[in-house]
């Protein structure tokens, strides 16, 4: 019994980490322009698809071995993303908020953004999943009935990892303190002499990088891709991170291993076409309980 | 002039009797005229989300949930009644009440879906903005899952036998029920929801949307508008549904899932927030659109997207903004009165 709690809690742990990682992303951006980026689910998805493709390379056409093709994917699958995540707000966002248009047309263009992303990966790559090559060969270690992965604890301590780095650069650094103070006052912070587009794009930059460090450690945990993956693992995280707290890191993580936890729970007790159906209750329960989500204050609001 | 008060009146009868005419000496394909009852559907769609998304200016983003409700009540309702149905055994009325009984099938779906939006409507008191988004989206999520567990009307694999009923009805009678009562049906929605937004009442609506505390502070009892604001938009959606589910006599679960609520949403906001004529008209170009691009196969859906991108690019606030048609060519509000 002890064991299988166990057992399921690192589960839970490691699945919580992927909606972590990706809820993550969406706070940053809501909290310093209120924008729910809608294309993040899909950004994780190029993610994946780019670290497919960086590691397909390095493997055959370098001739790298596993570990070193691995540290080369991981910064350059970062990068990439993260540039993907930036051409996205220069193209599509900016110029929209530079008009003053509603902030919810704003919401309209990036759920745009994410079906052309992947319906543009359908047209180009088709609909043929795709598998992701090994790069570290996967042992399993078994502790007292509990069995567990070298990737499984590596993705578990790299979502922490994340979370203790963002936290660090959102309350310690002066572009995190820049990030703080546009989410309060967006009309001062420009008059203080801080340039807010440099510090929108380095929040879209480090978004779109978890998203897409979440996208490789996915595809190497499950190695099938295909262009649909972003879409549900994108609204279930948008969902956690609301649960949290929206805008607060401290609440995108908790409500990542929440949602984790809740739906390995469900699928170890009932059957698992129950999965969604008492995970979405749990969640609507605890925003009708807290109705401004786990970590969230609630604003006043002014006459 | 006085004829004015009878523009629409007339202009939709002639609309009714060139369908029935078209439909009966079958002018036009099935396929045309299957697109001609989306359009509708869509239009009643999106008028009923922009009730809570433009003019109550909440972002409910689970809008093909209620759908989902609507369509699954109508259609079991009709099928237990009016065909029989291998699980609930024969049919309970014969076939030829179904005549009679349609617009109540459909009422009743609306009514359950309406109840449906309870779910939200509830939640709505304490919470409001983002995490009442997430509220909605969760609400369709739940009713999906739900149905998809529920084994005896089919589950994910779907539900069907829709069509024995239409066949009965034209049977019984010999009409095109179909694209008739999907106009009926549209113009109902739209003037049920012109008349709710401009009665006394329904300025709180849009008071709400402008400042909650003010409108609280001047005796609006906002948390009953609310209520009523969210049964009415769910219950038009599970209006639509009921018909969607009629017109092409299969549901399955899958065809209600978010990428339905996206498409509504962009209708909504391509149309203008807070301008029912902006809705109709986004809805009829985003149902022609689709249609037009059908060739492209798994390109329209970077297409689309793309032309959506760029037309808010070039119009910020939607196609018609908050104005009405009236206040765009104010001369035409000499000719025709829709209240």
């Amino acid at each position: 019994m002890l064991a299988s709690l166990l057992q399921n809690l690192i589960n839970a742990l490691q699945w919580g980490s992927f909606y972590a990682l990706i809820a993550l992303g969406y706070t940053l951006v809501y909290g310093v322009l209120t924008l729910i980026n809608f294309a993040h689910g899909d950004v994780f998805m190029v993610g994946a698809y780019i670290a497919f493709f960086v590691a397909t390379f390095l493997l055959a056409a370098a001739g790298l071995p596993g570990w070193a093709a691995l540290a080369l994917t991981i910064p350059l699958t970062m990068l990439l993303t993260s540039l993907v995540g930036v051409s996205l707000e220069r193209i599509a966002y900016r110029p929209l908020r530079r008009k003053g248009a509603n902030r919810l047309y704003v919401v309209i263009t990036a759920l745009m953004c994410g079906l052309i992303l992947e319906h543009a990966n359908l047209a180009l790559l088709g609909a043929s999943r795709k598998a992701f090559p090994t790069l570290i060969d996967e042992q399993v270690y078994t502790l007292g009935g509990v069995s567990f992965t070298n990737l499984k604890i590596a993705v578990i301590v790299t979502a922490v990892l994340v979370f203790v780095l963002l936290h660090w650069i959102v309350t310690r650094t002066r572009v995190g303190m820049a990030m703080r103070a546009i989410s309060c006052d967006k009309f001062a912070v420009p008059l203080m002499g801080i340039p807010i587009d440099t510090i929108i794009v380095a929040t879209f930059a480090l978004g779109s990088g978890m998203a897409g460090l979440a996208g490789l450690l996915f595809a190497m945990s499950y190695p099938i891709l295909e262009p649909y993956m972003g879409a549900l693992i994108g609204w279930k995280a948008f969902i956690a991170a609301v649960v949290g707290g929206i805008g607060d890191i401290r609440g995108a993580f908790l409500g990542g291993f929440l949602l984790g936890a809740v739906e390995i729970m469900v699928v170890a007790f009932f059957p698992s076409t129950f999965r969604d159906l008492i995970a979405f209750s749990v969640l609507m329960i605890i925003l009708v309980w807290k109705p401004t989500g786990l970590f969230g204050v609630a604003k006043t609001t002014k006459i | 002039m006085v004829l004015r008060h009878y523009t629409v009146p007339i202009l939709l009868a002639v609309a009714g009797g060139v369908l029935l005419y078209v439909a009966k000496e079958e002018l036009v394909s099935l396929y045309v005229l299957s697109v001609l009852m989306f359009m509708g559907v869509n239009v009643i769609l999106a008028t009923s989300l922009n009730l809570v998304n433009g003019y109550m200016g909440e972002f409910s983003c689970g809008h093909a949930g209620f759908m989902c409700v609507g369509a699954y009540v109508a259609s079991i309702l009709g099928v237990l009644l009016f065909s029989g149905h291998k699980a609930f055994g024969a049919a309970w009325l014969p076939a030829e009440l179904a005549v009679w009984g349609f617009p109540l099938l459909i009422l009743a779906g609306g009514a359950a879906a309406a109840l449906a939006g309870l779910l939200v409507a509830i939640p709505s008191y304490k919470t409001r903005g983002d995490y009442l988004a997430i509220i909605t989206l969760a609400a369709n999520y739940i009713i999906i899952s739900l149905i998809e567990n529920l084994d005896i009307i089919g589950g994910s694999r779907g539900f069907m036998g829709m069509k024995k009923i239409v066949n009965g009805m034209e049977e019984a009678v010999a009409l095109p029920w179909m694209p008739l009562w999907v106009l009926a049906f549209t113009v109902f929605c739209v003037w049920l929801l012109r008349r709710y937004l401009s009665s006394t009442f329904g300025k709180g609506v849009t008071a709400i949307s402008q400042d909650e505390v003010a409108a609280e502070i001047m005796s609006i009892d906002t948390n009953k508008i609310k209520t009523i604001t969210f049964m009415l938009s769910s219950g038009l959606a599970g209006i639509a549904g009921g018909l969607f589910a009629f017109i092409v006599g299969y549901v399955n679960p899958g065809s209600f899932n978010i990428l339905k609520s996206t498409e509504v949403l962009v209708m909504v906001y391509l149309g203008g927030m807070g301008s029912l004529s902006g809705s109709i008209l986004a809805a009829i170009l985003f149902t022609v659109l689709l249609e037009a691009l059908r060739p492209l196969q798994i390109i329209k859906w970077v297409v689309i997207p793309l032309l959506l991108i760029i037309i808010m690019q070039f119009r910020p606030e939607g196609l018609m903004g908050n104005r009405e048609l009236g206040d765009l060519f104010p001369r035409l509000k000499r000719f025709y009165r829709f209240k």
